[in-house]
Formats: C-alpha cells, sequence, structure tokens
C-alpha cells in the first residue's frame, strides 16, 4: 500500500499579500431635496401650521406634502388664490411598508399664468378617503377614478365612483404592491373570457 | 322599440337598459345607442354610449380599458433601458414623442442632459413624427366625416416619413429611437439630404389636403360650431394641445417650457378662435407648416459632437421623485417616475394626453347629432393605446 | 306572332310597345335588362377603378387583366354565401325588400328611350310613370329596415326613405320646368309632352338642347336636378344612410349575399334611370351635340364617326396595356386576355363605324355616352366630398333647392308666355 503522495504543490505562504487595492473614492452626494419657501407656502404655513409637514424642491421641481385632512383646502386655496387653474395629474404611490400611511397620493397642478408647476403630496392609510377634487377641477373626475381602479383609494364626493380601465367587476387593485404582475383575477377571467385557472391549453 | 331593447345583453349580462347608469338622468323616451368598441370610426377599441332623444344627444358614458395592458405596473419590474421599448406602444401613432418624453424624464431624474447633437436630432426626429401623427388623424377624421380620398393622401405621404425613421432607426411604427443621455443610432449617411428632399416633397402636399377640405363648403358646414370647447372649459378639464389652442389659448410647451433644442428654433403656435372642430382642423393644418419650419432650421444647424451623455451601464437613479412632461402630438404627454434607487422605478406613472381629453367628449357632445358624435371622437385625436396604456 | 317578329326592323316608325307588338317588346325588355345588368358590372369595374385611381392607388388588378374579371369575383363571391336572416327578423318582409327595389329599379326602364324608336315602350305619361315608379322604391328600403330588427338598419332606412322624400319634390319641380320647355316647340300648339320620345323630339325641333335654353334658366332647372338625383340614389355626399362610419352599412347592414347584390344592383339600375332621365330631358336624349350650330349632312356623317371611333380608340388602350404588361410567365393569361379583349373591342368599333351598323346604333350610343358621362360624375363625387349631416341634407333638400326650383319654374313660365303676355298686355293697353 504506497502512501498518498502528498501534493506536490508548494504551499501558498500565507504571508503573501494581494497588492492593495486602491481606495475606492466616495461617490459625490446626489441631489437631495431643499427646503423650499415663498410667500403663499408662508400663509398657508401660518394658517395650518403643522398640517403643512414639508415644502421642499427636488431637482428643480416643488413639492408641498399636506395632512390628508386639509388637502382640500389647500387644493381650493392654490387653484383661488395662487391661480392654479390647471390639473395635470392625480396619481398615487404605494409604500406598503409604511404603518399608517401606506398611499402618497400626488396632485400636479400647473399655472398658465406663472407657467409653474407646483405637486401637492398627502399620505393616507389603506381604508381612509380623500375627498374629491372633481369641484375644485373637473379632470379629476377620470383621474380619481384610476387611482380607485389601480389602488382602492376612494374619493368621497365623487360622481361616479367606479373601475374605469378594469372591468367592473374585477376584484384586486393592481398597482398595490402586493398585487404581483403575474396575478390576475382568475374567476372573472374564467367566467367571462372562458379561460380556465389553469390557463389556456394549446389547441384552443 | 322596447322588444328590439330587451333581447339584447351586453358582455357582463347587464341589460341594456341598466347599463352604466349614471346619476343623471334615465327616461323611458331615451334610445341608448351603443358604439363599438368595434366600430369603423372609433378610433381603436373605445365603447361610447349613448343616450339619444331622436338624433339629439343627451349624454353620453366612455367605457374604456379594452386596450388596458398594465404598462404602469410592467414599469416596476423592469428597468429603466429595458422599460423605453414599452413606451412606444403606448401612442403608437407617435412612439418617438412618447421615448422623448420618457427619456428626458428619466435624464431629469439622473440630472443629466443630452449633448446638443441629440437634442437636434430628437427635435428634428420628433417634429417629423409629428408630421406623421398629424397625417393620420387628418386622414381618419376625414373619412369618418366622409372624404375617403384624404385618407390615401396623408398616408400616401407619410410612407415617406415612415422610410426615412426606417433608415435612421430600423423601425417605422414602434421606432426605440432614443436613450437615456442621448441618442444611441448616430445619423446616416445623407439623413441631411433625406429630410430636406422630403421637406420640399411634401409642404405641396399639405396644400393638396387644404384644397380637399378647408374651404369645401359640405367640410366647413360638418366641422364649424361642432363640438365647442371654450378655453375656460379645456383649462378647467385639463385639456391640451391643439384643443387647448383651438379655444384661443396660445400654450405650447415647446413654447412654454423648451426642452430639447426647441428654445432655439423659430416657429409660431397657431391658434383658433371659437374651439370647434373646423377651428382645431386649421391649428393643426399649421402646425405641420409650423413642424416643417423646425425641421428646416434644424436640419441646416445640426451641431457636432457627442450623441450619447456619459450615463452609467446600471442605471440607478438617486432617491426621489421627478414630474416631466413635453408636447406630444396629442397634448401634453407627462412622466411621473418615482425612484428608490434601486435598478427599477418604484412608480413609472404616465400622464397620457388622450385620457385626460376624452373626458371632455361628454361636455363636448352634448346637443349634437349622432353624426357629429363621430366627428367630434375624430377631432379628438385620440389613440387607444394611450388612453388604456 | 310570326307577323309581329318579321319586318319590324325594316320599317320600324314607333317603339315596339307603342305599336302593339309584343314579341318585339319583350325582345327590347331582354335587351334592356340584360345591358343594364351588364352595365351595373361594368360600373361596379369603372367605379373601384375610378375611385382608387383618384385615391393614388391601382384597384383591382389581378382578377383578370387590370381586373376586368373582379365583378365576375364579386358576383361569384356573393352567390355562394351563406344566407344570414337576423334571428328576430320578419322573414316574409325581409325577403320582399331587395325584391321590391329590383323590381321598381328594374321597371322604371321601359320608358328610357335610347332612339326614337329604340325604347320597350313609349307611355304619353312616360316620365311621369318614371318618377312614381322610383318612388316606389323608398318602400322596400323602409322594408328592409324594419325587418332586420336592430337599430342601425332601422335608423338608416328611416333616413333614407325621408331624404329620397324631400328631394323628389325638387326633382320634379325641375323635371316640370323641363316640360314646360317641350310646350315652346313651333307646331306643337303650346302643348307640352310627358313622354319621352317626344321631349327628345322637341329638343330636337327646338333646336337646342334644355340645358342650354333660355340659358341659365335650363342650366338651373338642370343643376338642381343633378344634384337631387344624388340625393335620390342615396350616393355621396348624401350618402348619410349607407354610411360606414356611422351606421356600419345602414339599411342593408343585415343583408349579405345575394340579397345584398340585389340591393347593389337596385341602386346602380337607379342611378341609370335618374341619368337617364337627366340625359333625356336636357342633354337631348339620343341626339348628338350641337344639332343646331353645326347642321348639315355632312356634320350628321361627322358625329356619327364618333361612338365608333371612341370604341376603337379603347380598344387601343387595352393594346397599350396590353403591350405594358410585365413579361411575367405567372401575368400571361392575363397578357392574353387583354390583347384578345383589345382586338375583340377595335373590331366592334370597326363594326360600329360600317354605315349599315352605324345608322341603327348612333342614337343608342349617344344615349349610352351621356348617361356615362353622369356615372362618371357620380364616382367623382364620391371620391371627393364629404358627407352631409342628415339635418343638412334635409336643409339642403327643403331650403335651397326646392325654393330655387320653384323659382326656375315660374320664370319658364313667364318667359315662355311672353309673346301671349305681351299681346295681352298691349291688347289691354290699346
Amino acid at each position: 500500500m504506497a502512501a498518498a503522495p502528498v501534493a506536490s504543490k508548494p504551499a501558498v505562504p500565507a504571508s503573501a499579500a494581494a497588492p492593495a487595492k486602491p481606495a475606492i473614492p466616495p461617490k459625490p452626494a446626489g441631489p437631495t431635496p431643499q427646503p423650499w419657501d415663498n410667500e403663499f407656502i408662508h400663509r398657508l404655513k401660518k394658517v395650518y401650521g403643522s398640517g403643512i409637514r414639508e415644502a421642499s424642491t427636488y431637482l428643480g421641481q416643488n413639492y408641498v406634502v399636506v395632512d390628508f385632512s386639509i388637502v382640500d383646502e389647500i387644493l381650493s386655496a392654490y387653484r383661488d388664490d395662487e391661480g392654479f387653474d390647471y390639473l395635470v395629474d392625480l396619481t398615487a404611490v404605494h409604500y406598503p411598508k409604511r404603518e399608517k400611511a401606506e398611499f402618497d397620493v400626488v396632485y400636479v397642478l400647473y399655472s398658465f399664468a406663472k407657467n409653474t408647476r407646483v405637486r401637492v403630496k398627502t399620505q393616507i392609510a389603506d381604508g381612509a378617503t380623500l375627498p374629491t377634487a372633481v369641484d375644485i377641477w373637473p379632470t379629476a373626475d377620470w383621474l380619481e377614478r384610476e387611482v380607485f381602479d389601480m389602488f382602492g383609494i376612494r374619493f368621497e364626493g365623487h360622481p361616479d365612483m367606479k373601475r374605469i380601465l378594469l372591468p367592473d367587476g374585477w376584484v384586486g387593485h393592481p398597482l398595490r404592491k402586493e398585487y404581483s404582475i403575474l396575478q390576475q383575477d382568475k374567476e372573472w377571467v374564467q367566467i367571462n373570457l372562458g379561460i380556465p385557472p389553469s390557463g389556456i391549453e394549446s389547441g384552443q | 322599440m322596447k322588444e328590439l331593447l330587451e333581447n339584447d345583453r351586453d358582455f357582463y349580462g347587464q341589460e341594456w337598459n341598466e347599463v352604466e347608469k349614471p346619476s343623471t338622468y334615465l327616461d323611458s323616451n331615451e334610445l341608448i345607442l351603443n358604439m363599438g368598441p368595434q366600430h369603423p370610426s372609433t378610433h381603436g377599441v373605445l365603447r361610447v354610449i349613448l343616450k339619444l332623444d331622436g338624433e339629439k344627444v343627451l349624454g353620453t358614458e366612455c367605457v374604456i380599458g379594452y386596450l388596458h395592458r398594465g404598462v404602469e405596473k410592467i414599469g416596476e419590474h423592469r428597468t429603466y433601458t429595458q422599460f423605453a421599448p414599452y413606451v412606444d406602444r403606448m401612442d403608437y401613432v407617435a412612439a418617438i414623442s412618447n421615448g422623448l418624453g420618457y427619456c428626458q424624464a428619466v435624464e431629469t431624474l439622473i440630472n443629466v442632459e443630452a449633448p446638443p447633437r441629440a437634442q437636434y436630432i430628437r427635435t428634428i426626429l420628433t417634429e417629423l413624427q409629428r408630421i406623421a401623427s398629424h397625417q393620420v388623424w387628418l386622414g381618419t377624421h376625414a373619412l369618418d366625416i366622409g372624404a375617403m380620398t384624404p385618407l390615401f393622401y396623408t398616408f400616401r405621404d407619410r410612407e415617406e416619413i415612415l422610410k426615412v425613421f426606417e433608415k435612421y432607426c430600423g423601425a417605422r411604427l414602434t421606432t426605440h429611437a432614443f436613450r437615456i443621455g442621448g441618442c444611441q443610432w448616430e445619423l446616416y449617411e445623407g439623413f441631411e439630404k433625406d429630410v430636406k428632399k422630403l421637406c420640399d416633397f411634401i409642404e405641396p402636399k399639405f396644400a393638396e389636403y387644404e384644397e380637399l377640405l378647408t374651404t369645401n363648403r359640405i367640410w366647413v358646414e360638418r366641422t364649424k360650431g361642432v363640438g365647442i370647447l371654450n378655453g375656460d372649459d379645456c383649462k378647467a378639464l385639463g385639456v391640451t394641445g391643439p384643443l387647448l389652442r383651438a379655444a384661443g389659448v396660445k400654450w405650447d410647451l415647446r413654447k412654454a417650457q423648451p426642452y430639447a433644442a426647441y428654445s432655439k428654433m423659430d416657429f409660431e403656435i397657431p391658434t383658433g378662435e371659437n374651439g370647434d372642430t373646423y377651428d382645431r382642423y386649421m391649428v393643426r393644418i399649421k402646425e405641420l407648416y409650423q413642424s416643417l419650419k423646425i425641421i428646416r432650421q434644424a436640419v441646416d444647424n445640426i451641431p457636432d459632437g457627442p450623441i450619447m451623455a456619459k450615463v452609467p451601464k446600471v442605471l440607478k437613479p438617486p432617491v426621489g421623485e421627478i414630474y416631466h412632461s413635453i408636447e406630444a402630438p396629442k397634448g401634453e404627454l407627462g412622466y411621473f417616475i418615482v425612484s428608490d434607487g434601486s435598478l427599477q422605478p418604484y412608480r413609472m406613472r404616465i400622464r397620457p394626453p388622450s385620457f385626460v381629453n376624452l373626458q371632455a367628449l361628454d361636455k363636448m357632445v352634448r346637443g349634437l347629432l349622432v353624426a357629429d358624435v363621430v366627428a367630434v371622437i375624430g377631432t379628438l385625436d385620440i389613440v387607444l393605446g394611450e388612453v388604456d396604456r | 306572332m310570326l307577323n309581329q317578329l318579321t319586318g319590324y326592323l325594316s320599317n320600324q316608325t314607333e317603339t315596339p310597345g307603342a305599336a302593339g307588338n309584343y314579341v318585339w317588346a319583350l325582345i327590347y325588355i331582354l335587351i334592356v335588362f340584360a345591358g343594364v345588368s351588364f352595365f351595373v358590372m361594368l360600373m361596379n369595374w369603372v367605379e373601384r377603378k375610378a375611385l382608387a385611381h383618384f385615391q393614388i392607388r391601382l384597384g383591382p388588378m389581378r382578377v383578370g387583366p387590370h381586373g376586368l374579371l373582379q365583378p365576375i369575383a364579386d358576383a361569384v363571391k356573393l352567390l355562394t354565401k351563406e344566407d344570414i336572416i337576423p334571428d328576430g327578423a320578419d322573414k316574409a318582409i325581409f325577403w320582399m325588400a331587395p325584391v321590391w327595389v329590383v323590381l321598381t329599379g328594374f321597371t322604371t326602364l321601359i320608358v328610357v328611350p335610347f332612339g326614337p324608336t329604340q325604347a320597350v315602350t313609349d307611355m304619353n305619361i312616360g316620365i311621369l310613370f318614371m318618377l312614381g315608379v322610383s318612388s316606389l322604391g323608398v318602400l322596400g328600403i323602409i322594408m328592409a329596415g324594419w325587418a332586420s330588427n336592430s337599430h342601425y338598419p332601422l335608423m338608416g332606412s328611416l333616413r333614407s326613405s325621408a331624404q329620397m322624400v324631400s328631394y323628389e319634390v325638387a326633382m320634379g319641380l325641375a323635371i316640370v320646368s323641363a316640360i314646360m320647355m317641350t310646350s315652346f316647340t313651333s307646331g306643337w300648339d303650346g302643348a307640352g309632352t310627358l313622354s319621352m320620345v317626344k321631349i327628345v323630339e322637341a329638343q330636337r325641333i327646338q333646336g337646342t338642347w334644355f340645358v342650354f335654353k333660355f340659358f341659365p334658366l335650363g342650366f338651373i332647372a338642370f343643376a338642381i336636378f343633378a344634384v337631387a338625383m344624388i340625393a335620390e340614389t342615396n350616393r355621396a355626399p348624401f350618402d348619410l344612410p349607407e354610411a360606414e362610419s356611422e351606421l356600419v352599412a345602414g339599411f342593408h347592414t343585415e343583408y349579405s349575399g345575394l340579397r345584398w347584390s340585389l340591393f347593389m344592383l337596385a341602386e346602380y339600375a337607379g342611378m341609370f334611370a335618374v341619368s337617364s332621365i337627366a340625359a333625356t330631358l336636357w342633354l337631348g336624349g339620343w341626339l348628338r351635340p350641337f344639332p343646331n350650330w353645326l347642321a348639315g349632312s355632312r356634320w350628321d356623317l361627322t358625329f356619327s364617326l364618333v361612338p365608333g371611333i371612341l370604341v376603337i380608340l379603347v380598344g387601343v388602350a387595352a393594346f397599350y396595356n396590353a403591350v405594358r404588361m410585365p413579361k411575367h410567365p405567372a401575368l400571361r393569361p392575363q397578357t392574353i386576355g387583354l390583347w384578345a379583349l383589345g382586338v375583340a373591342i377595335v373590331m366592334i368599333g370597326a363594326m360600329m363605324l360600317a354605315p349599315a351598323v352605324r345608322v341603327r346604333i348612333v342614337d343608342a350610343s349617344w344615349f349610352v355616352m351621356k348617361v356615362g358621362f353622369f356615372m362618371y360624375l357620380y364616382i367623382w363625387y364620391r371620391a371627393t366630398f364629404p358627407r352631409y349631416r342628415f339635418d343638412q341634407l334635409m336643409k339642403v333638400g327643403w331650403k335651397v333647392l326646392l325654393p330655387l326650383a320653384l323659382g326656375v319654374l315660374v320664370v319658364t313660365g313667364v318667359i315662355g308666355l311672353a309673346p301671349e303676355l305681351k299681346d295681352w298686355l298691349l291688347k289691354g293697353a290699346r
């Protein structure tokens, strides 16, 4: 029985150190939101105090974060006092990890006279409702319906709060983070399109 | 008539006279007429439920969502670069505009600006796309009103524009022409000559379209006074684009908040007076000529230089959100992007001009006749891919 | 019966119907029916090609050389289609409607004069008969819309019938002013006539086509009729009832296959009928151009050669296109067909130039050429104009054409009575 020869590879000296890598320079700090103040914000802060949570500028775009209980008054103030007569967009963002304030509802406003845009944001909890903006700008009609359709946020006082893009009987709100991208309302699909939950078999 | 209605059931098993009852009215003298979703002139899968009193329209209800593909949801699961081709498929008639808006929005987010040469290329291609989009609009709108010949003329001339696109980026319709940070493709050999020849070729064709329609008595009678939407209504409803300009509001994002190379271009903003269908027609025709003017200026002055800014290969924008919009041929096309610092956007919201403009349909057709509804849908210039995303 | 058959052609002095010659009347009926059916197929081809050429495209090119066999392919397709009857449709009326429109459409053609003795019959109320029977055709359209049991056809048929009825009034008044002009024929003692043949005779005796009579009076009446006849036949720009983009296909939405082709047949036959009214009443029917200005037998000879020469030119055009056909083996049958067609047409044209034939067909050829001119106008309008909205259409019919037609009528009457009026006025003044 021969003794297994020891590996003839020379052992790597433990003391051999790899040449030191040059230190990676720290990344330059990216842009951060800067506080933004103007006369109107000042006035609002005086009236609502802590209701105006934040007023900042990021990359040249101004935004204001307000409390959800006063958002309709803020929007009316923007339209009536500051002349923001055009609601550009109304949408929502879902942050499931944020307790008690899962949804960010964003209103983008524009003033023709001043040629400026401002974003008014508010944060609400899952299941809470917001007052509708339809009486302030009729544009909000379908935009709010889409927010309801995609996120499930209801707007009180809306003339016709129902789904817009998805079929009426659909269960689920797709743009929420827990709704997987492959998910669909299988029951609705089966009843209405005749596709069984197992999917379309080839040859059909 | 009641028997006729009772036997029809709509797709979801609802009875016709129970379908979508808005809270304001339902009277037994009304006839409910359903247009679409498959209909020769709803420009896509749009369902319009008309409540008629004889031939007069009392109100409409639009049912959309037949082309909903979940683009915003997809946006959360693709990287910024991967999402760019999806954007073309929304307003598929004017894909280059969509791409421009998206690339500029992401460039705003990562605080990078495309180099001047890329800006000029983008401007030229976007204006060519505007002409092509308006040609599609003109052909289909004229066809709805009954003039079948302009359709063939406009589509024939649009072919020349699509040839230029094909030579530039390989695709005619869903072009994906721009990249985040600039353009990927350098201008091909002979691009300037092609574009100049194209401009010379196409300008007399605009005069042909006008000859067929602008002073045609039947066209004028069909479109003057139809679907009036004045300036205040437009602003309140959020309607932008040629509809707003036809109502007399001289507002164009290319002049109000210039982007790409528009600040260096000299062009006018055509406006109308009454906000009716004829004014919208004239505004878009004049926009065709203005686009030619921009293209001619731009193509003579393309600066040299790189076509792509320094953008990291792995694109991870810092945490934050922006909203950026451009003047697409149909109105204000906006992108609201929320980034959480990762490779994929946290929220990709697209503000489609056609979606918001389509809301105005109800207001525009009250009191008109059924034949006018078709004209008004045509003049709104909607593309269902954009409405439904 | 054999006496009726032989010898008729050699000494024709009247139309067979008027002469009581039933055999030849029947033969003429068959000729008219076959001719108009062939004409309808030809019109189908011409419409598609002309419309396509207006729209910078070629139209049918594959089925037969330059698409000449396309109408046959269409006919075969329509005949072999499934006969679909909607569920709640009233079957008897659904079946009856296309039959009715074809019946009335073709019945109007029995008084159409292709020549002085070349009509099936010559009623002394010819024009009234044509108007009356074509009005009956509206009933068929209403039946079609009602029996289909669906919104779109119903709305389409109601609109269509309202449109036809309103434009018939203007049409009728324009026709009456043309009839009035026949009474100005010297030698007729102020008697007008409703007979189609005699109307053309009146134009021949007066030496002028009525479209040029009392210029611009006759022309205005002609223009009114030319517009009203387009509305009568539901063609662009008055084709809202058939508008594709609005009501899918109007009153014939639910018809498919053979039934639909009957509607199409009736539409073209109706176009032929009203065009022949226009040609007869204003464009001098079978008379050659310039009967008065370029009178004389030499001019007669020259003008009688025109139809034959035109047919030969068509044959030459066929040769030209045959030469330009691409030299591809797959196109050989088409090329051969086109050459053969060209040869056939040239031979027919040469035959038409032969004196014996020429004399007989010159009248019919001029008539058909005038009707063809109107057909081309129909296609041209369809390519160019947008559609009138229904209320605008009715406004044009009632508020524009009707007052104009009334005005023309009154002025024609006054002018016609001018000599008597002058006498009467002077008598009073004496």
